[in-house]
């Protein structure tokens, strides 16, 4: 019989397809249903912010970081401001610290919740998107309440936060914790043990500890392959070392223990709001902090750990009302370029639930 | 050729005076089998369209419920009509047809798909007498006739010259193929108590109570239905076989370059298919036209929709199955599994076990 003959090709994924989260483009050179390489091409989301901000003063680079990264742009908005207060040494009221602390875990919760949906869907489940969605919806709504946003808060400032808790949000978000705690167990009867959920993500797109540190993973890519790394218990900030709180890891790095990782790490969020909440000190929520704001001349580096991972930003003065450079850090810039690394010889339905679970966001590629 | 049909239901007055209508112009009998057919095909077609219609309305109602959201709302009440003004404004679109398409491969694959749908339905027992032709190789002729549909996913895949469309195309032959085999092998287990393959001998078989459905009837029965039903999930390419259109993978998969009516009759031609699929659930596991009190096609619809609710449960709730997967748990489980029950089954028939 004669030999058939076979040959590769290419398929361009994105910039606009379903399962990219965004506009990545993903250059996939395929043999078959079988991926043999990935080439990601990144660049289609890029708004100049790190320059943009050169132009701005201290104070008005503060709305451009909710675009930075948008899912939780709580945790953009908190990086900023922290290498700000860093640089001009600035002392920020508790009771700022505490509602920081309270919309940082609820924006964490918030961004994984959206990533619990998105990897089910990607992974053909089209009913825990809306679920998940559904819970998210009660976070956006107390963040409504608090800065009259939904996703772009702007509510972390340089110096402490735009305003106070309205009376009713802490029994709405105890509310919630409590309703959530409830959700826990309708999510994990969902997947956790779905045969086919099993079959899709168990094995698939194994991470190990050694590639993860070598490429910079961070966050719960990094501790769902076995490392117990965490920013917000090894480099403390705000008054994250006042809480009670575990890191959870997984053990084999792959795209079933990420997606537990962070079901895992929700339930500790919930800890940590209920005990800010518990102990929400009276008083100021803002430093003074002047329109024409000069920070000293120098240079700082703050980082946090956002829902995704290490987030950094890196800002420079040069004494004046404007920053010389500012320069920021997304984790997910670090995981796209796992994609490469561990979706070799995938199947093209593999390399969705990878690229899911890594959960990648362009904004925060891209900048 | 002769009509077969005589008693349609309450559609006799209708058809009685078709029948009747080219002899008394004077026209000869074989003109008059081509006005019956061509009556009976436009009803079943013109029925079974509203129904694809429906089924599409309803799915997305079911699907919204489950995810707790309203589905249509706006287009009549509870948004009956959406679908059908969906399919309007799919009618207005612009035909967007790429340069680079093999033509004529192009444009037949709706065609061929759509027709393939609807054949299977010439054989259908709707109801005591609402049947087109009973042809005494029923069910064969309908597992002949729908395996067509793979054609089509062929022909859509080679003729759009995408390479997500050719992957999605590949990736349903081997699919439809693999899982003919479980289907019809489920079916045959009960086949052979029947012995015939006239859908109409399969439903008068099981007249009586419940307990003479073949579910429950025959040993096996369960277990034939079982197979039957996720070979027939993966035949109507539904979740958790849905992998030649699966959307997070393939974008679209084989219907990715149509557009306006071109990607409606594939869209269409899914639901029917998937009504089909059910169909034969209902008529030869669940007694089909059988049931009292209530006319017969009342039965068979409802014993059908219930089926179709199950398929809608099932896409709702999964995940979806990859492609390496699938042709594992069929040839590796679910091939085994249908053959080992035929032979028990027929084995048990041997030996004079069960009538």
């Amino acid at each position: 019989m004669a030999e058939l003959r076979t040959e590769e090709f290419q398929v361009n994924m994105g910039p606009h397809h379903p399962s990219t989260h965004g506009v990545c483009r993903l250059v996939l050179t395929m043999d078959g249903e079988k991926v043999v390489a990935v080439e990601p091409v990144i660049g289609y989301l890029h708004r100049a912010i790190e320059k943009i901000c050169e132009n701005r003063t201290y104070p008005q680079c503060s709305p451009m970081m909710d675009r930075f990264e948008y899912v939780t742009a709580m945790s953009s908005d908190y990086v900023y401001a922290l290498a700000v207060e860093k640089l001009a040494q600035l002392e920020v009221p508790e009771r700022a610290e505490y509602l920081r602390v309270i919309m940082l875990e609820l924006n964490r919760i918030a961004s994984h919740l959206i990533f619990w949906g998105v990897t089910a869907m990607d992974i053909g489940a089209y009913t825990p998107f809306l679920y998940g969605l559904r819970e998210r919806e009660d976070i956006i709504d107390l963040f409504e309440m608090t800065c009259g946003q939904r996703l772009t808060y702007n509510y972390i400032r340089i110096g402490g936060v735009s305003r106070d808790i309205p009376k009713e949000f802490e029994p709405k978000c105890r509310a919630f914790i409590k309703k959530l705690r409830g959700k826990f167990s309708d999510y994990e009867g969902l997947l956790n043990e779905n045969p086919i959920w099993l079959a899709r993500t168990k094995g698939i797109g194994v991470l190990t500890p050694e590639t993860a540190i070598s490429y910079g993973a961070s966050g719960p890519v990094l501790r769902a392959s076995g490392i117990d790394y965490d920013l917000r218990r090894d480099d403390p900030y705000s008054i994250y070392d006042k809480f009670d709180f575990a890191i959870p890891t997984q053990k084999t790095g792959d795209c079933y223990d990420r997606f537990i990782q962070r079901l895992d790490e929700m339930k500790e969020s919930l800890k940590i709001i209920e005990q800010a909440l518990d102990g929400l000190p009276e008083g100021e929520i803002k430093a003074k902090v002047k329109p024409k704001f000069k920070p000293p001349e120098g240079e700082v580096y703050s980082r946090i750990e956002s829902a995704r991972g290490e987030m950094g930003a890196y800002v420079r003065s040069d004494g004046t009302t404007k920053p010389v450079r500012v320069k920021l850090r997304g984790s997910s810039y670090n995981h796209l370029a796992l994609v490469p690394e561990i979706c070799t010889d995938v199947l093209i339905a593999d390399l969705v639930a990878i690229f899911a679970t890594l959960d990648i966001i362009m904004p925060e590629v891209d900048r | 050729m002769s009509c077969t049909v005589i008693a349609f239901g309450e559609l006799h007055g209708i058809f009685a005076w078709l029948h009747e209508l080219p002899v008394s112009i004077g026209l000869p009998d074989s003109v008059q089998a081509v006005v019956m057919y061509a009556a009976l095909g436009v009803t079943v077609f013109s029925v079974l369209s509203l129904f694809a219609l429906f089924l599409v309305w309803w799915e997305r109602k079911i699907a919204a419920h489950i995810q707790q959201r309203f589905g249509p709302m706006r287009v009549g009440w509870h948004g009956w009509y959406q679908t059908v003004m969906d399919a309007l404004k799919l009618l207005q679109k612009e035909d967007i047809r790429i340069e680079t398409r093999d033509k004529v491969v192009f444009f037949w694959a709706p065609v061929v798909c759509f027709v393939a749908a609807f054949l299977a339905y010439v054989v259908m027992p709707f109801g005591k007498g609402l049947i087109v032709a009973d042809l005494n190789i029923g069910i064969l002729y309908i597992m002949a006739v729908t395996t067509f549909t793979v054609i089509a996913l062929l022909m859509a895949g080679w003729g759009s010259n995408n390479k997500y469309a050719l992957l999605g195309g590949m990736r349903s032959a081997a699919q439809v193929v693999s899982y003919e085999i479980p289907m019809v092998v489920s079916l045959l287990t009960i086949i052979i108590y029947v012995g015939s393959l006239s859908m109409v001998d399969i439903v008068e078989s099981q007249s009586g109570w419940f307990f003479n459905w073949f579910i429950f009837r025959v040993p096996f029965g369960p277990i034939a239905f079982v197979t039957y039903i996720i070979a027939a999930i993966a035949e109507a390419n539904r979740t958790p076989f849905d992998i030649p259109e699966a959307e997070q993978e393939l974008v679209a998969g084989y219907n990715i370059e149509y557009s306006g009516m071109k990607f409606a009759m594939f869209f269409l031609a899914e639901f029917v298919n998937m009504f089909t699929v059910s169909a034969i659930a209902a008529t030869v596991f669940l007694g089909g036209w059988n049931g009292p009190f209530l006319p017969s096609w009342v039965w068979f619809m409802g014993k059908t929709l219930t089926v179709v609710l199950l398929l809608m449960l099932v896409r709702w709730t999964y995940p979806r199955l990859r492609v390496d997967q699938l042709m594992e748990f069929a040839w590796k489980f679910l091939v085994p599994v249908t053959f080992a029950n035929l032979i028990l089954a027929g084995v048990l028939k041997y030996l004079g076990y069960w009538e």
